[in-house]
């Protein structure tokens, strides 16, 4: 008995020396569940962001990735689970708005830095532990608002969806009359099961606007484009980077040629300039995206695992000459780097975090893109 | 709002409410039958247009799964309430009616999947997947619990529902589809614009509408169906299977929606949990009807299409408030109007 107890209690400490020896990433996403069709992507981004570098400063990294069903409660369970048991440096995740809120609360608690995926709002309350990778929508919307007045467009109607994502978008557009950019005519909203926009057309065309600007997202974002094009709307259209997915331009098919969008650079990476920050990385990730997934990107959120990669890599090369993985000083440590990054090129954009903001993007973080002839085309 | 205006809002709600009588008719006529009020109805529509999208693009669609496993399951309850029943030689027939039917429908689709059949016989493909699925669902979930409480059958119906869509993720993935249009042709009637997909809804509410006309006041069937739908006891001691008969409602209901499934797909991106709302509208222009009357739940909703298209003109954001409000002054000009029913006396 005394013997198999030194026995465990070797184990145990070889454990400890293995695992101090190696950085661990907790990464959670929605693998089944609402939010799955986000959450397999970034899953697939964090598989290539693996492969485009596993060590960094000499340590091992590994990568233990738990499946948060697109809920909340067990977002927090499997959070609550990497730190406490798979004793974790760092948190990447989720899908779902309200499961990467879970996650944040978990991480602040615990003291563990989290890197999110999703774009939330975090209500500052005590220390700030986590960061979000995406870009803001009223960044979103304030990129295209500068493209309509480039355009020449002043009078905008908003046709977007009946739910937080509409309200964000029209928040975005009515920041951006604030800021005299452009007038927002309209507020219509349908909800993702309607069968029918009529009314809501409707009443954008009798506004009269020179741009439409549409609040949607993937395939359902189509039924608005539709509906104008059926009842002789030629004005311009409008969306943001939630319309891009393969379905959304065969449903949409002429009606939606023509919209512009903005989107991170990294969906029209080969159609950059060469000095753009984007286009090298870019390209590196498609290639690692390939390689471990055996088939091309078509998504934009893989991308944003990746860079959260990225930024994950940078803060903790700094953070080792402070302290060794697996300590509390070194989470801390990686919390403090993080909020250190400057001018890191992502695939989508250049990141800078400082401590009390959540977001660490600018307007380089997009570009507009505009559909012709069926494909996403880079329009500087 | 101009005269115009108005007109296209009509046009647009009376095809909307086409749809919902579709479903709305299948519904009464499952609930008058068997006093099941199939919340599921609407899922089921969701799962034609998946299916149908599925076939479209050469796809092995999840329904064939979906069906194999249900045929499954309820040939072994059927077979074990025949054993304890000890009526052995009804069993082959089991066997056949659950089992054989079921997987020989899903061995032919998946051998014309292959060969890439033209639309109608796609169209007839989806249609013959999901008609199964209903009356399965009924000998798996319904027939133990027959004689149960109309609150109890609801109950049992709501979380039908969501096992449903459950398994709708299952088998056909987060992803929603769109098909392509069963017609591009185009007309204007006064200034107005109207699509082929339009007049096809409204045409396809009005033939069935009329056929189940005919085949109640027709058909030996169909007066069985009213038999029991009036009074099953008196229907049984007349020599009328109520179970049969029940199968026989949701065949027909799962026509029904399976049709209103194939209609709506072409117009909007179907998900797998997309059916809910439809039936639940649909569920409405039924309560106005009283759950009883099948003219009155057309009239019911055609009003809920109208009623939902004009609400997404004039105030958007609250379009399914103000129809779902409608329950309120309906349920209480309801039960104002009508006397007390015999289901309450029964219990």
């Amino acid at each position: 008995m005394r013997a198999f107890k030194l026995l465990l209690l070797s184990t145990a400490l070889a454990m400890t020396t293995a695992a101090s020896a190696e950085i661990r990433v907790g990464f959670v996403t929605s693998l089944s569940g609402a939010g799955s069709s986000i959450g397999i992507p970034y899953g697939r981004g964090a598989a290539a962001a693996y492969e485009y570098r596993s060590e960094v400063g000499g340590e091992k990294i590994r990568l233990i990735q738990l499946d948060d069903g697109s809920d909340p409660s067990s977002a927090t369970r499997n959070t609550r689970k990497l730190v406490e048991e798979e004793k974790v440096d760092i948190l990447i995740g989720t899908a779902t708005a309200p499961s990467t809120i879970a996650m944040a609360a978990v991480a602040g608690e615990l003291k563990t830095p989290m890197i999110a995926v999703s774009p939330i709002n975090l209500t500052a309350s005590g220390e700030q532990w986590a960061i979000a990778v995406p870009q803001p929508a009223t960044l979103l919307v304030k990129v295209v608002a500068d493209r309509m007045v480039r355009d020449g467009v002043k009078n905008v109607g908003f046709i977007g969806f009946s739910d937080a994502w509409g309200d964000l978008v029209y928040t975005g557009a009515k920041a951006a009359e604030q800021a005299g950019l452009i007038k927002v005519l309209t507020n219509e909203r349908y909800a993702r099961a309607d069968t029918s926009v009529t009314g809501q057309i409707l009443k954008v065309m009798a506004a009269r606007p020179d741009g439409v600007l549409n609040g949607g997202s993937g395939t359902q974002g189509a039924l608005p484009l539709l509906s104008l094009a059926e009842r002789g709307y030629k004005g311009r259209n409008y969306g943001t980077v939630a319309l891009i997915n393969p379905d959304f331009v065969r449903v949409g098919g002429k009606a939606a040629e023509g919209i512009q969008v903005s989107a991170g650079p990294v969906i029209v990476a080969e159609q950059l300039p060469d000095n753009h920050f984007s286009k090298k990385i870019s390209l590196a990730f498609r290639e690692a995206y390939q390689k471990a997934n055996n088939m091309p990107t078509t998504d934009v959120f893989s991308a944003y695992a990746f860079d959260g990669w990225l930024i994950f890599l940078g803060a903790a090369e700094r953070a080792l000459k402070v302290a060794k993985p697996g300590t509390p000083e070194f989470r801390t440590a990686l919390k403090d780097e993080i909020f250190k990054t400057k001018e890191l090129a992502g695939t989508h954009a250049v990141y800078n975090f400082k401590p009390g903001e959540t977001y660490g993007v600018d307007d380089r973080a997009l570009v507009i893109v505009k559909l012709e002839n069926g494909t996403w085309k880079y329009a500087p | 709002m101009t005269p115009d205006i108005a007109a296209i809002l009509g046009v647009d709600g009376i095809a909307t409410g086409a749809i919902y009588v579709l479903v709305a008719i299948g519904t009464v006529l499952i609930f008058t039958v068997t006093r099941v009020i199939f919340i599921p109805f609407g899922d089921i529509a969701a799962f034609t247009a998946l299916t149908l999208a599925a076939l479209d693009t050469g796809q092995v669609p999840g329904t064939i799964g979906l069906l194999v496993a249900l045929a499954c399951l309820a040939t072994l309850v059927e077979v074990t309430s025949l054993v304890r029943k000890q009526a052995y030689r009804e069993i082959p027939y089991a066997f056949l009616y659950y089992l054989v039917i079921p997987a020989a429908i899903a061995l032919v689709v998946w051998l014309l999947i292959p060969l890439k059949p033209p639309l109608p016989v796609r169209l007839a493909m989806a249609l013959l997947l999901i008609l199964p699925i209903a009356p399965l669902l009924d000998r798996i979930v319904f027939r133990p619990i027959a004689d149960g409480t109309v609150l109890l059958l609801l109950i049992v119906s709501v979380a039908l529902h969501f096992a449903l869509v459950g398994l709708g993720l299952l088998f056909f993935g987060p992803e929603g589809v769109r098909t392509e249009p069963l017609s591009s042709f185009h007309m204007e009637i006064a200034g107005i614009m109207l699509s082929g997909q339009t007049i096809l809804i409204v045409v396809a509410a009005i033939v069935f509408s009329a056929l189940l006309y005919l085949f109640f006041d027709f058909t030996l069937v169909g007066k069985s169906l009213r038999a029991t739908a009036i009074n099953r006891t008196g229907a049984r001691l007349m020599g009328i299977r109520p179970a049969r008969a029940g199968t026989v409602a949701y065949l027909l209901g799962s026509l029904m929606a399976g049709v209103s499934g194939i209609l709506i797909a072409p117009v909007n991106t179907i998900f797998y949990d997309s059916g809910f709302l439809i039936g639940l509208k649909a569920f409405v222009g039924a309560i106005i009807g009283g759950l009883a009357s099948y003219p009155g739940t057309a009239i019911g909703a055609i009003f809920v299409g109208i009623l939902e298209s004009f609400a997404s003109f004039q105030s958007s954001a609250f379009k399914d408030v103000i129809v779902f409000s409608m329950l309120i002054p309906i349920l209480i000009w309801r039960s104002l109007a009508a006397l007390h029913s015999e289901e309450e006396v029964d219990e």
